[in-house]
């Protein structure tokens, strides 16, 4: 994983524009949060091989980044990514990462079923 | 030959709290199986720096659990499959099946698995749910024994003092092994106790591993 560069990310998402794809999209304050600290309100969502088609995709903000996927009937929408692949071809892997290293949001798209 | 069946849901879950006990066993003559439920895909820890990601991680745990086992020297690795942080939806009949046909498989004169109800992470108390379910079906007779780990707040209030506890400080290497294999999940030197702890402190809290004998309420046995 790569600092996400906003400019490459969206060349990226420009080019999954129009496509059938499959998505994955979660935010976690991780399994631990209220054991370590009462105080926390811990909470975590994920989607799993969602089906997306978004006619129009941007990232937005200086970084952490947000994304915004605007789809026939509604939206995709992320925000604090920081890391992305830039090794990958097809997909789109996207994370944000605390200053633990530890994984908060992610949003990744792909032809293929993750 | 004494036969071990550990049933945990996460690569790493049997790092810290089981580790030296299994490799205690093994040098005494035991043959384990672990039944990792999960690979551990929606973990948090990527490395330290990241070098994992959402996508290649299940693949790294897996290798990282391989290791694991090898340092341990677990004879026998079994990967059932099932997604992380799902296992509470899964169907408790279903999964308590796979466990069952495991334990016909191996007879185990000892299950070490989570205590349900006081391990924490949902995964922990579905999976200790879920061996006790199945270990339940047998005839009480044919029941092994059934170690549980525990670590919710409040677990020696309600469960009591553990009545296992192993000193396995002559087995730190081969447990330190198995911590040191996850490395996208550990760094060594930020282990929860390390801080706040002196190094023959650490030493101690390393060495000792704690385990409740599972209870069956009178209604089941």
């Amino acid at each position: 994983m790569r600092p996400i560069d906003p400019k490459d990310v969206q060349a990226r998402i420009d080019r999954l524009k129009g496509q059938d794809l499959y998505l994955h999209i979660e935010m976690t304050t991780g399994a631990y949060a209220a054991y370590y600290d009462e105080t926390k309100h811990q909470a975590s969502a994920f989607v799993k091989n969602g089906r997306i088609r978004f006619s129009r995709g941007s990232v937005a903000g200086w970084g952490p980044y947000r994304v915004g996927l605007k789809t026939d009937e509604g939206w995709v929408y992320a925000e604090g990514l920081t890391h992305y692949e830039d090794e990958e071809t097809e997909r789109l892997i996207m994370a944000g990462h605390d200053r633990d290293g530890k994984l908060v949001v992610a949003l990744q798209l792909s032809p293929h079923p993750f | 030959m004494k036969k071990i069946l550990v049933v945990l849901p996460h690569p790493d879950d049997e790092a810290f709290g089981a580790a030296g006990t299994l490799a205690m066993h093994i040098r005494q003559g035991a043959r384990v199986t672990y039944a990792c439920l999960t690979l551990g895909e929606m973990g948090r820890n990527m490395g330290f720096p990241p070098f994992a990601n959402r996508v290649t991680l299940p693949q790294v745990r897996k290798a990282e659990l391989e290791a694991s086992c090898r340092a341990i020297g677990i004879q026998d690795l079994r990967l059932l499959g099932f997604h992380d942080k799902t296992l509470e939806f899964e169907d408790p009949d279903e999964l308590a099946g796979r466990i069952g046909e495991l334990l016909e498989e191996i007879r185990p004169d000892l299950v070490i698995t989570f205590y349900p109800g006081y391990s924490v992470h949902p995964d922990h108390d579905a999976c200790g749910a879920a061996v006790i379910r199945a270990v339940g079906r047998l005839p009480e007779a044919e029941r092994p024994v059934v170690h549980c780990m525990a670590f919710s707040r409040g677990c020696e209030q309600a469960l009591g003092e553990p009545d296992v506890v192993n000193d396995v400080r002559p087995y730190l290497e081969q447990k330190l092994g198995a911590l040191h294999a996850h490395r996208s999940q550990f760094r060594y030197g930020t282990l929860p106790a390390r801080g706040r702890l002196s190094e023959s402190e650490f030493a101690e809290w390393l060495g000792r591993e704690r385990f409740w004998t599972y209870r069956w309420p009178k209604s089941e046995t």
